[in-house]
């Protein structure tokens, strides 16, 4: 049998996992002081080996291999690290229940009211059996076909495919219009939190005054909700057009000045962040008003008697107890920026001009079924998982600490 | 109104105060007047600018006429019959109420599953559901494609089309917290009673879930009528198009020297239907988000 070359030999991978695994267990136990320190050194260890293995083993470490470019041999350690984040994190958990001396899953099974007989299982899997069906066929098994892809060299309509190991990630590594695509996607999101939530909260705290006729504003303001990410865009190139649109017209008549909006580089892209705060910031003023009706009067009143005023009021209580809106809504305007607004620039600017537009949900299309790459596009795909996965990690971890829940 | 009276406590601490006559003319919290007003107009203004397009010709577009035009009933004609976009909205509008019913339906079913039962493991199904929203339909839209065209028995487009979206994660989760909010003696009444799981959804729960139901319709007709890239890849015929995709075929006629009357008149129709539904759910809708100032 012909021995593979390796220029970093899987054993060196595993031990390296371990070794991370342990010192990281090392490391939680000298900041917790809670449990033996032999156990969370094998625990560590053990975790740091899976880890290490989780995503390289089933592609037969390949990216370690000696004739694979340097580009590889980054993404399987990115693919190590991965691993390890993942299964740290898992086992640190289970640990941790287990040196608090709590059941290593929970029970979940205790819920008061449910109806007893012997046929609650059966009974509950048949009405839970549509939704899972469908999650199963069309979720988990395209999710494993996304994994599976991502290391094939596959086109639609090509009946051969060829495993190409981890190429159609390094090559976006190398990929200069795919960094840029997805630098325009993070930008966009970031314009469209910063103005959008800004002027959303805005708004919502005039909402929340007492004053006539707040409903009539409210639904008005609200509605913009119900309009598609394609309509809007339509909407804008009618407003933005050079000649015919009549932004530039009131700028030509108050400025004297005409700006070619959607066919020139910067302006383009300001025009795609203003058709999409404006179609968004509906949905972030419905849900910081709820949000703001969630925020105790009294504790309002208390301070406003102790002599805070209206800015103090609303930056120590205000703003503190609207943050975990303020993470919902940061999640959901950054998946509307990275997937929903494909429909916008699809009819906006039409990823142009010279591709300044194209997010990265639009390079997955272009790729997907315009090229039909679907190695390629799918590689590009998991991408966009990660960072779905990184924004909502994120939420989870920054909510947990510094959001203020309020007992109240 | 008793809105005035409940919502009487004003932060202001000059209120109380006599104030001299040319103050009291001047409506209180007059800012927040001034605010809300400039940002209902800004924020409608595009819609309303849309629909007084939709009445023009070309040459009124370039010369920004700000009466209505001549041409509302020839680009309404324009739209419905000629770019067939009556056919594409009964398409889309059969399509987003299958999803809101199918969605709901799926989802009130699971909730009641995932509360009013006792079995190991509850948590791990929950897990299963819960994970799935952390891969949005666009991640998986490349592989999802493959699967469902490698089938080739569908009965017809539209169920390839809208049964993939069905499962909602969402759903699930907001009517678990819901039922979880309902008191226990509901359910041990039931079973005293004699009733069996169904029939306590349908004569219990589902009367007392209105308002949450209303607002997930919304969203998920919402959900179904904006559906434009999934319809655009997967249909192949024409005639079948959604609306989304009759409003972008729109915009290209654009381009070969037709003009803005007929695309802004799509914009209105393609807006309008699910600008009703949230006016005829508003209140559910934000009953369900508990937006009502008196609670």
């Amino acid at each position: 049998m012909e021995e593979i070359a390796y220029s970093v030999h899987p054993a060196i991978v595993t031990l390296v996992g371990a070794l991370l695994g342990a010192g990281y267990f090392a490391f939680l136990r000298w900041q917790t002081q809670a449990g033996g320190l032999n156990i969370s050194l094998g625990v560590g260890a053990l975790a740091g080996v899976i880890g290490a293995t989780l995503l390289t083993a089933p592609l037969g470490y390949c990216m370690f291999q000696a004739d694979q470019k340097s580009e590889d041999i980054i993404i399987g350690w990115i693919a190590v690290l991965l691993g390890l984040m993942l299964t740290l994190n898992l086992f640190s958990m289970l640990l941790w229940r287990y040196f608090r001396g709590q059941r290593l899953l929970p029970r979940g099974d205790t819920t008061p009211g449910a109806f007893r007989g012997r046929f609650g299982l059966l009974y509950a899997m048949t009405v839970l059996s549509p939704t899972i069906l469908v999650l199963v066929f069309f979720v988990y098994l395209p999710m494993v076909d996304t994994l599976r892809f991502s290391t094939f060299l596959a086109r639609f309509g090509a009946p051969r495919t060829r495993f190409i190991c981890v190429s159609n990630f390094s090559r976006m590594l190398a990929d200069l219009d795919y960094h840029s695509n997805l630098f325009l996607s993070f930008a966009l999101s970031f314009g469209i939190i910063i103005i959008a939530m800004s002027l959303a909260l805005l708004i919502a705290s005039m909402l929340n005054q007492p004053i006539v006729g707040a409903n009539i504003y409210r639904t008005l303001l609200i509605w913009p909700y119900a309009i598609s990410p394609l309509v809007a865009g339509v909407i804008f190139s009618l407003l933005l057009g050079t000649e015919s649109g009549i932004v530039n017209r009131v700028l030509d008549l108050t400025l004297g000045v005409k700006v070619p909006w959607l066919v020139t580089v910067p302006a383009a892209q300001i025009s795609v962040v203003l058709a999409s705060v404006w179609n968004v910031i509906g949905f972030n003023i419905l849900f910081y008003t709820a949000g703001l009706q969630t925020i105790p009067k009294d504790l309002l009143e208390s301070a406003s008697i102790d002599g805070a005023g209206a800015w103090q009021r609303f930056a120590r209580i205000t703003f503190p107890l609207l943050s975990p809106f303020t993470f919902f809504l940061i999640v959901t305007n950054t998946i509307y920026a990275f997937f929903d607004t494909f429909s916008l620039i699809f009819v906006l600017t039409r990823g142009g001009p010279t591709e300044s537009t194209f997010t990265a949900m639009y390079r997955v299309y272009v790729t997907g079924i315009l090229s039909s790459d679907i190695g390629k596009s799918t590689a590009q795909s998991l991408i966009l998982f990660l960072i779905v996965v990184g924004i909502t990690i994120f939420q989870f971890r920054v909510g947990q600490r510094r959001v203020q829940y309020g007992n109240y | 109104m008793t809105e005035s009276a409940s919502s009487r406590f004003v932060f202001d601490p000059s209120a109380n105060r006599s104030r001299p006559l040319w103050r009291r003319l001047i409506p209180q919290r007059w800012y927040a007047h001034l605010i809300l007003t400039i940002s209902v107009i800004v924020i409608t203004f595009p819609m309303f600018y849309a629909l007084l397009i939709s009445t023009q010709s070309n040459p009124e577009v370039y010369n920004h006429k700000f009466t209505p035009g001549s041409r509302f009933f020839e680009n309404l004609h324009t739209v419905m019959v000629q770019r067939n976009m009556g056919r594409f909205m009964l398409n889309s509008f059969v399509i987003a109420l299958s999803i809101a019913v199918g969605k709901t339906v799926m989802s009130v079913l699971a909730g009641l599953g995932l509360v009013y039962f006792r079995y190991p493991g509850k948590w791990i199904v929950f897990g299963f559901v819960l994970v799935t929203l952390i891969m949005p339909g666009d991640v998986l839209l490349i592989a999802l494609y493959r699967r469902v065209v490698s089938f080739d028995a569908w009965p017809h487009p539209y169920v390839a089309l809208t049964l993939p979206l069905l499962a909602s994660a969402t759903g699930v989760f907001i009517f678990r917290q819901h039922f979880m909010t309902m008191p226990p003696d509901l359910s041990e009444a039931a079973q005293l009673d004699g009733a069996s799981p169904l029939q306590f959804l349908f004569r219990v729960l589902i009367p007392l879930s209105w308002n949450t139901i209303g607002a997930l319709m919304v969203i998920m007709f919402l959900f179904g009528w904006n559906q434009f890239l999934w319809p655009l890849i997967l249909l192949r015929d024409q005639d079948l198009q959604v609306v989304q995709w009759g409003m972008q075929s729109l915009t290209q006629s654009l381009e070969v020297g037709d003009n803005f009357g007929p695309m802004m008149m799509g914009v209105i129709i393609t807006s309008l239907p699910p600008m009703i539904v949230f006016l005829i759910l508003q209140r559910q809708f934000m009953k369900g988000f508990a937006l009502t100032r008196d609670k």
